[in-house]
């Protein structure tokens, strides 16, 4: 069951990606070269949206939260690997599979290079869990807990910050 | 419908927002179904696709590993979900005919010329590195950008701002400075 659902998640996930136009090398880099913010557009959309439904269904007990750890040295580590190779590939794990499905067949070179990097990384894991992994582990904390606000008090600057943001955007033709 | 499903493009905004519905379905239905609420994310997945295939041919290898064992190496829910990635957008593009065969894409080309080796040895260099790195950092800009952020997860909102920094510092130092 677990399957069947999660294949039906990817396919609308996958077709939402593709009509936002969000899986291409072009849209990609042309954020990370500050020229085109398709990508954030759909991003922080998603998020806003994903906050008031999540959080909103958590207020009501209907669900339970799946919090990261916030392994510090290990997230500044790691993101700026992340980000090195996002720029270099011009593809993140998600949206590879789908721009090689779009018909981006270079991403196949990405998607086997992301493959080569996993099986990397389980090698390094034994050294990495004794070392970087252990820095700066302040477990599993959200921004209300830290800031001791109401988390709906951080939604609102959230959303208030990304409605300037998409104004802004437009303005600039971004 | 089918005008809409048809459509070359939506809005991001759109499209986005739509995802945003999707993630707290998702999250609501694997509670109700599974008893164990999904979040959406997609790098275990290659980690897990890698390990299967380690299995075929150094199955002892993959055992001894201490992060296969800790990742559980089977197919699960997420890697339906990257699966799904696929067929879903090959049906968008299908239906709204906007597939485009590519080998090397043109920002590329303006830096780097048109090898079709050389962009797919970058591809696979980039790919390499950053799938390390997401599995350091714990996530993705799936697993963190959006599942994290939309769970105002302090460890999201950090791996966002490092995935940016890193990527347009080393965009702008790749393809920047030959324009």
């Amino acid at each position: 069951m677990d399957l069947i659902l999660g294949l039906f998640t990817g396919i609308v996930f996958g077709f939402l990606l593709q009509k936002g136009e969000v899986l291409r090398f072009e849209k990609q880099v042309g954020f990370m070269l500050l020229k085109d913010m398709t990508i954030i557009k759909f991003m922080f959309s998603a998020v806003l949206v994903g906050m008031v439904g999540i959080n909103g269904c958590h207020s009501l007990g209907l669900i339970s939260l799946s919090i990261k750890s916030t392994n510090i040295g290990a997230i500044a580590a790691g993101g700026t690997l992340f980000g090195i190779g996002w720029a270099i590939a011009g593809f993140c794990p998600g949206t590879s599979v789908g721009a090689l499905a779009e018909g981006r067949i270079h991403a196949l070179w990405a998607i086997l290079g992301m493959l080569f990097g996993a099986a990397a990384y389980a090698e390094a894991y034994p050294f990495l869990s004794n070392t970087v992994l252990k820095f700066g582990d302040y477990g599993k904390i959200t921004l209300p807990q830290i800031l001791d606000i109401s988390k709906w008090i951080v939604i609102a600057i959230f959303i208030a910050f990304g409605l300037v943001m998409f104004t802004w955007f437009e303005k600039r033709n971004l | 419908m089918k005008p809409v499903l048809s459509a070359k493009r939506w809005s991001p905004y759109l499209a986005g927002a739509l995802v945003g519905i999707l993630s707290t379905l998702t999250v609501l239905l694997t509670t109700s179904v599974l008893n164990k609420p999904q979040y959406l994310g997609a790098s275990t997945t290659f980690v897990r696709v890698a390990g299967i295939t380690e299995e075929t041919l150094a199955p002892e290898h993959v055992v001894a590993n201490e992060y296969f064992t800790k990742t559980k190496i089977k197919v699960d829910w997420q890697m339906m979900v990257v699966c799904g990635i696929f067929l879903g957008a090959l049906l968008s593009a299908r239906l709204g005919k906007s597939s485009l065969y590519e080998t090397v894409p043109p920002i590329w080309k303006e830096s780097f010329g048109d090898s079709v080796l050389l962009r797919g040895v970058a591809a696979f260099i980039g790919g390499a590195i950053l799938l390390f790195g997401a599995r350091l950092a714990g996530g993705c800009p799936s697993g963190h950008g959006l599942s994290g952020n939309m769970q105002l997860a302090v460890s999201g909102l950090l791996a966002l701002v490092f995935f940016i920094i890193s990527g347009v510092v080393t965009a702008r130092f790749i393809y920047g400075r030959r324009r």
